[in-house]
């Protein structure tokens, strides 16, 4: 047995310790908002948190998240400045790999609180078939205001 | 409760004949109305399989096009809610069942989604669903409270009294209205009432996919189910040989091991087990007639092919004696590649087999196809088959496919376990799992006329056939030709007087299918990419040689004007370049200029400017999200993208060698939308073609290079490439 910390809380998973996370979330914990889409890293569909960090979950095998702290895209507050710039931005489209973008974005903004466009084309690497990026981008800046002004959770 | 309504319903009639006397008229003075007597609800009110009122004033629209991204879910709501005149906050969306209500308007027998179609067929149904249901309410109303049903006003949700001291919400009335026959004729409002169309909203599906709730066909759960990966055919065409299943078998969490006409099966407890178990599967195959499919040998055939006849797709004038008399020609070689549709989310589909049912969840274009299919593996009766449209985690026609397979292959598995099952693929069995953009090979020619206007345009098509041998050449296919291989060139729309358009058809083999805006993905690259190089050899700016060539398409030479005061045509940014393109497919107009820059060999677009003549707006945000989207999805394939084989086998697996470019590379792109009267067009395609030749086009103003095939590759000759010799070696991989 296995026990992770996901969205603050304990789970038992009775998994072989090399499984990729992704797939323990999504098929033994069914939380099911984080996406797989290439399996090799490549597309950021799976992005979850882990210790507040971004990280493509699967590229992380199971053990290696141990004791640690993760966080999936049901676990982002719903009145987090991210989730909140992409509903007044209107982002989303087929809106597959928008769990992993919002997740990549709200690590990113807790790093570069006042983002530049360069920041933004750096970090914010998440394949997006539709083509959201303009949306993705204005989603981010309007995100960076909210939490200076208070907004953050 | 039948007689007191039907008492109300004498006294309605009574009230109504007397009304044109006057004599009513004391009738409804304050102080001296009577108590309205309301029909309780025995259930929600269903004008018609489009509409379902509740009586807590809930109201669900059963859509029944596929939400994959183009926003159908929230313009079709639009259309049924401006004749219905409902809150907007209290509407609940359901993918609707199969059933012939639900049968897409211009396909016959088909409930399905694509071709841009969406709005353009359902425009006016939706409409009159939503009129109809409106006029059933109000007439309820009008009833209890006895007074005519056009004195009544209808603001969201509510029917209003004339007197408009009181009203009654529609959930209120739901009783009333079950009873009522649905009016024969709906009148429609005028474009000039309308209060939702054409005004931008948000989009309905938005909140569940930003909360990662949405459901998608992967995500779905269902008690005990089990999950299969199945391992694929190498080579297209390829047949199982044998199989050795002990090692896969023997692994924790695999239950069994199937064989289905796809493949070989691992069911098990999870994906990862699956998937495991997959890897451990020993397989010999015959590869079949096409074990030595190879791109570079392709190309050749398809060359020779090209220098044959084909089937005359379209005539006017005389080409070939125009083409002998003339002195100067221009002639070029096209070529596209073969392309996948990678959407985010791999294909998928559960199924839940049981003696006499069958139940399937699955993001599907094509729903009655599919559930057509389940009932054929299954020997079940069509209707015990009930099929659940999820969401769509992008579609872009790969999810419309002709033979169902990906839904046979659940049932298949399902029925074999006798339990439900998901079937995954993986990323890689999409890569390399074919039904393709049709690799195709474009001659051209054309001579310049004493007007220094072209007199005349050559093609021959050389392109698989995507109808051919489905449920769709019936009707897509005419005397041998393939509509969708000429689509977008036997309509050209410049005013050349000796046009001939041939038909190749190349021979099947490669799975291949309709890839978001199918064959005017490549005729709008050939056409725009040639019409600049007609400019060029006539020595006269693109913008205005298209121009002189339109006359005969007055919506498109306007849309040119947009377009170019938008874009600044002539004034690009500090060391860019333009390029433009003009196409219409799917009913509507789109015209790019994409400026780029060329450094170290690589194109970068920084920028598009687009404008749109859609014709009647229904939400206009959709239309410019759709508009970046085609761009970023043609930009994607006109740079990076293409299918190739080697040895049978396709060379591509996943996203690091079929590349998909990030933020950082999406140009800046503004849209403009032609106000327009016309009837609605398509946009959910329409916005792709023009950006492949826009790019080109730039590439060719940035350095003089003409570019012909795609991807656009800077450091290929500028002519066609020679066919690698035999034995050669493949870089990559």
């Amino acid at each position: 047995m296995i026990t992770l910390i996901v969205n603050e809380k304990n789970f038992e998973v009775d998994v072989a310790p090399d499984t990729p996370l992704l797939w323990v979330l999504r098929d033994q914990l069914q939380l099911t908002g984080t996406k797989y889409s290439c399996g090799i890293g490549e597309c950021g569909a799976c992005t979850v948190h882990i210790n507040n960090e971004a990280v493509r979950s699967c590229q992380v095998l199971v053990q290696e998240a141990v004791d640690k702290k993760i966080t999936t895209i049901e676990g982002l507050p719903e009145n987090h400045p991210v989730k909140a710039a992409w509903v007044a931005e209107e982002v989303v489209q087929c809106g597959y790999c928008q769990p992993g973008q919002i997740m990549q974005a709200a690590a990113f903004l807790a790093k570069f609180p006042e983002p530049l466009d360069a920041d933004i084309d750096k970090e914010m690497t998440g394949i997006c078939r539709c083509g959201t990026y303009p949306r993705i981008r204005t989603a981010i800046h309007r995100a960076a205001k909210a939490s200076a002004k208070g907004g953050k959770p | 409760m039948s007689q007191i309504f039907n008492c109300s319903r004498r006294d309605f009639c009574k009230t109504s004949a007397l009304l044109g006397t006057g004599l009513v008229l004391g009738f409804y003075l304050p102080g001296c109305q009577k108590k309205d007597i309301i029909p309780p609800a025995s259930g929600p009110f269903k004008p018609n399989a489009f509409i379902q009122i509740a009586p807590d004033d809930t109201v669900t629209f059963f859509i029944n096009k596929s939400e994959m991204g183009q926003g159908v879910y929230t313009s079709l709501s639009m259309l049924i809610a401006e004749e219905l005149e409902v809150d907007w906050k209290k509407i609940k969306i359901e993918a609707a069942p199969v059933a012939p209500e639900y049968n897409h308007t211009q396909w016959g027998n088909l409930q399905g989604t694509g071709g841009s179609t969406s709005i353009r067929s359902t425009f006016d149904q939706l409409r009159t669903a939503g009129g109809a249901g409106r006029m059933m309410l109000v007439q309820a109303a009008a009833q209890i409270w006895e007074v005519p049903p056009a004195s009544c006003k209808v603001e969201g949700g509510k029917v209003i009294h004339p007197k408009g001291e009181k009203s009654l919400s529609y959930g209120t009335l739901v009783g009333a209205a079950a009873k009522l026959q649905p009016p024969k004729q709906v009148p429609l409002k005028p474009a000039a009432s309308f209060k939702i169309i054409g005004k931008p909203r948000a989009r309905l599906d938005t909140p569940a996919k930003v909360n990662g709730t949405a459901e998608f066909g992967i995500d779905v759960k269902r008690p005990n189910l089990l999950t299969a990966v199945i391992a694929r055919p190498p080579v297209f065409g390829a047949t199982l040989k044998a199989f050795d299943a002990e090692a896969a078998k023997a692994l924790p969490g695999v239950k069994e091991v199937v064989q289905v006409d796809s493949g070989v099966a691992v069911v098990a407890e999870s994906f990862w087990a699956a998937k495991l178990g997959r890897d451990a599967l020993k397989i010999k195959w015959d590869d079949g007639p096409l074990a030595k499919l190879d791109s570079a040998t392709q190309g050749k055939e398809y060359a020779a092919l090209a220098q044959k006849p084909g089937l005359v797709a379209a005539n006017r004038g005389d080409a070939a004696a125009t083409l002998a008399a003339a002195g100067k020609k221009i002639e070029a070689i096209y070529e596209v590649p073969y392309l996948a549709h990678a959407p985010m989310e791999p294909l998928n589909c559960v199924a839940d087999v049981r003696a006499d049912s069958c139940e399937i969840w699955v993001g599907t274009q094509m729903q009655t196809l599919d559930r057509n299919a389940a009932a054929e593996v299954t020997g079940l009766p069509p209707e015990k088959v009930t099929l659940h449209t999820t969401f769509l985690g992008g579609g872009f026609g790969r999810r419309g496919v002709g033979d169902s397979h990906f839904v046979r292959e659940a049932v298949q598995v399902s029925k074999a376990m006798q339990a439900p099952v998901k079937v995954m693929w993986t990323r890689e069995d999409d890569i390399r799992g074919g039904y393709y953009r049709p690799r195709a090979y474009h001659t051209v020619r054309a001579a310049l006329g004493e007007n220094n206007l072209p007199s005349v345009w050559q093609q021959r098509i050389v392109c698989q056939s995507i109808v051919k041998g489905t449920p769709f050449e019936e009707g897509m296919m005419k005397e041998g030709i393939d509509h969708t291989a000429v689509e977008g060139i036997v309509d050209l729309s410049y005013a050349v007087p000796n046009l001939q358009v041939e038909y190749q058809m190349a021979p099947a083999g490669v799975p291949v299918l309709w890839w978001r805006s199918v064959g005017h993905s490549f005729t709008a690259f050939v056409k725009e990419c040639f019409v600049d190089e007609l400019a060029t050899a006539a020595g006269q700016d693109p913008l205005a040689f298209r121009k002189q060539l339109l006359v005969d398409h007055p919506r498109q030479i306007a849309l040119l004007d947009l377009l170019a005061e938008k874009a600044g045509w002539g004034k690009p940014e500090q060391g860019r370049a333009q390029g433009l393109a003009i196409h219409e497919s799917f009913g509507s107009i789109v015209a790019q200029v994409a400026e780029v820059t060329v450094e170290d060999n690589k194109i970068k677009v920084g920028r598009v400017v687009c404008a749109v003549d859609c014709g009647q707006t229904v939400n206009p945000d959709t239309i410019v999200a759709q508009m970046q989207s085609a761009i970023y999805f043609g930009m994607a394939a006109a740079l990076h993208d293409a299918i190739t084989f080697k040895n049978g086998r396709v060379e591509q697996s996943n996203f690091h060698d079929y590349p998909m470019p990030r933020l950082a590379a999406m140009p800046v792109v503004g849209v403009h939308i032609m106000p327009s009267k016309e009837k609605p067009g398509g946009i959910g395609e329409p916005g792709v073609p023009p950006i492949a030749p826009a790019i080109a086009n730039a590439v060719f103003a940035a350095n003089k290079m003409r570019l012909r095939t795609l991807p656009l590759n800077l450091a290929l000759p500028t002519k066609p490439p020679a066919a690698a010799p035999k034995g050669g070696k493949k870089k990559k991989k």
